[in-house]
């Protein structure tokens, strides 16, 4: 059975990319937050901020970029509830595939909105004056964090698109997710922060990763904040990889 | 149509003893059935009664509590790769893809079992259930009806040789009835073994060869119609004029689009042979 892992995880694959193509707002909802967000804090707020970037939009947008992965999986979270919910997923899973690949296919496609989706914000940042002297290897750097990182918040998602009841608590569980980046050094220096919030912000996942993609793309030396970033991603991955697989398998009776 | 297992052809579906409890509530308290290969078998039962359950259990989605249960001569448990190779299911909602197409949904269940030519297959069956005007459409435009064939046309391909309808008709018009029996009576002439769950008495009298009541957890009746009917108090004779029932009426002034051959008045009912 597990013979068939990758074809029928391409096959599926194809069915949801195909399903993203046919509907192309969820490309846009996701991404017009993220957008607004970066056209507000740049031309509304950013002249007030003291982000000790000569540019703001050079600081800002590592923390846009969170926040857009994090709205674009609440569709993986949907797209997953709406497969449970109609019959096709009880067809699959009768179906002489490799059950893990219904899973998985939700997974990649995730991988593939959320590409598409960041892309998107990196060329409207690019528009309002973004700009990196970074070479190749470094965006390859920030390139595998976010998809790390994507991944990670995918699994998390994939928890409530097996479990939520309805339509409304299965996207609920993103908000807090895209509210994490404001309480991190994402829009600005966590230094002015009171002595409790500012504890947070410096230890939080979001904070590290930040940094990181940062301190990549403006060439500037990542030390080992980088290493706890993978640290986080990898480990928040693992564990929600675990206890999705677990809710998985109860729902299928494997 | 292949049947795997050839050396010792047991029943279709062997189901001994099954127990299923949600919680406190007993949904099946020892069920026990067996399937002829290639004959029509319906599970009767109303609302709740624990009818769907069976299907889901047979069909390897569900772990029953306690019982063995065999289809195709595999134990729904240790084989369940085998059985979910030899089934297919066709669930009380109809399992289709609204955002892809008629053909694309065909397709779809084609490659997912790893067919060759998975267009020719998806284009027989778009002729074979009279959708090929509508192959290219998306799903989300079709009638109810229309659903239902595709949903039936995916559960035919790769011929398994036993295939589980939950409700096949619930929510159809009665032209759709008419075609979704339709189908299912080629099915069995072609040797499919069929077990169909229904709550419409009618359903199972056009269709089964078998009947079998589920009650209380329970199979409380087995046999086929006219065992059934001999359990009953002795027939009386009484004389009614024959109305047409609003059924024909209604066929009557819709017409049938040609779609069904013997579905014009002469719906007499006999059983299949």
């Amino acid at each position: 059975m597990t013979k068939h892992f990758l074809g029928d995880t391409a096959v599926l694959l194809g069915r949801s990319l195909r399903h993203i193509a046919r509907s192309p707002d969820t490309i846009i909802t996701t991404t017009i937050m993220p957008i607004s967000l970066l056209l507000l804090f740049v031309y509304v707020f950013g002249g007030a901020i003291k982000s000790g970037s000569h540019s703001y939009v050079d600081y800002l947008l590592p923390g846009i970029l969170l926040i857009t992965i994090a709205s674009g999986i609440s569709y993986t979270a949907f797209r997953l509830f709406l497969d449970m919910k109609s019959g096709i997923f009880e067809r699959f899973q009768s179906m002489p595939i490799a059950r893990s690949s219904v899973l998985w296919a939700h997974v990649l496609t995730s991988l593939v909105a959320n590409l598409i989706s960041l892309l998107v914000v990196v060329l409207v940042a690019l528009l309002m004056g973004f700009r990196s002297g970074a070479g190749v290897l470094p965006w390859l750097a920030v390139a595998g964090i976010l998809i790390l990182f994507t991944l990670a918040l995918t699994w998390i998602a994939v928890i409530p698109g097996l479990t939520a009841k309805s339509a409304d608590g299965v996207s609920a569980f993103s908000y807090p997710l895209i509210f994490l980046p404001f309480i991190s050094s994402a829009f600005v220096p966590t230094d002015t922060m009171p002595g409790p919030v500012r504890a947070f912000a410096d230890y939080q996942p979001v904070t590290y990763v930040i940094n990181a993609i940062r301190d990549l793309y403006t060439q500037r030396p990542v030390g080992t904040g980088i290493w706890i970033a993978l640290a986080w991603c990898v480990g928040i991955l693992i564990v929600a990889h675990l206890f999705a697989r677990v809710i998985y398998r109860r729902r299928i009776a494997w | 149509m292949q049947t795997t297992a050839s050396q010792v052809p047991g029943p279709a579906i062997h189901v001994q003893g099954l127990l299923k409890s949600y919680k406190k509530l007993e949904v099946l308290r020892g069920v026990d059935f067996d399937v002829a290969r290639g004959s029509i078998f319906a599970l009767l039962g109303s609302n709740g009664a624990g009818k769907t359950t069976v299907v889901n259990i047979l069909s390897t989605l569900l772990k029953a509590d306690a019982g063995t249960a065999s289809v195709n001569d595999f134990d729904i448990v240790a084989h369940a790769a085998d059985v979910r190779q030899s089934i297919s299911l066709t669930g009380q909602f109809a399992a289709v893809d609204e955002i892809l197409s008629g053909r694309e949904n065909l397709v779809l269940v084609a490659r997912l079992r790893h067919l060759q030519a998975p267009g020719v297959i998806a284009d027989a069956l778009l002729a074979r259930f009279s959708l090929t005007d509508a192959a290219a459409r998306r799903v989300s435009t079709y009638s109810g009806g229309m659903r239902r064939r595709l949903d039936i046309a995916m559960s035919l391909i790769g011929n398994p040789p036993v295939i589980f309808l939950d409700e096949p008709t619930a929510g159809l018009d009665p032209q759709g009835r008419l075609d979704v029996w339709q189908a299912v009576k080629e099915l069995a002439g072609q040797g499919t073994t069929v077990l169909l769950t229904t709550q419409y008495l009618d359903e199972a009298e056009q269709l089964a060869d078998r009947i079998a009541i589920l009650h209380g957890g329970r199979i409380i009746v087995n046999g086929t119609l006219a065992e059934l009917k001999q359990k009953l108090p002795p027939v009386k004779v009484e004389y009614v004029e024959k109305q047409p029932t609003l059924e024909d009426v209604f066929l009557a002034m819709v017409g049938d689009d040609g779609k069904n051959d013997d579905a014009g008045d002469d719906r007499s009912g006999g059983t299949r042979n």
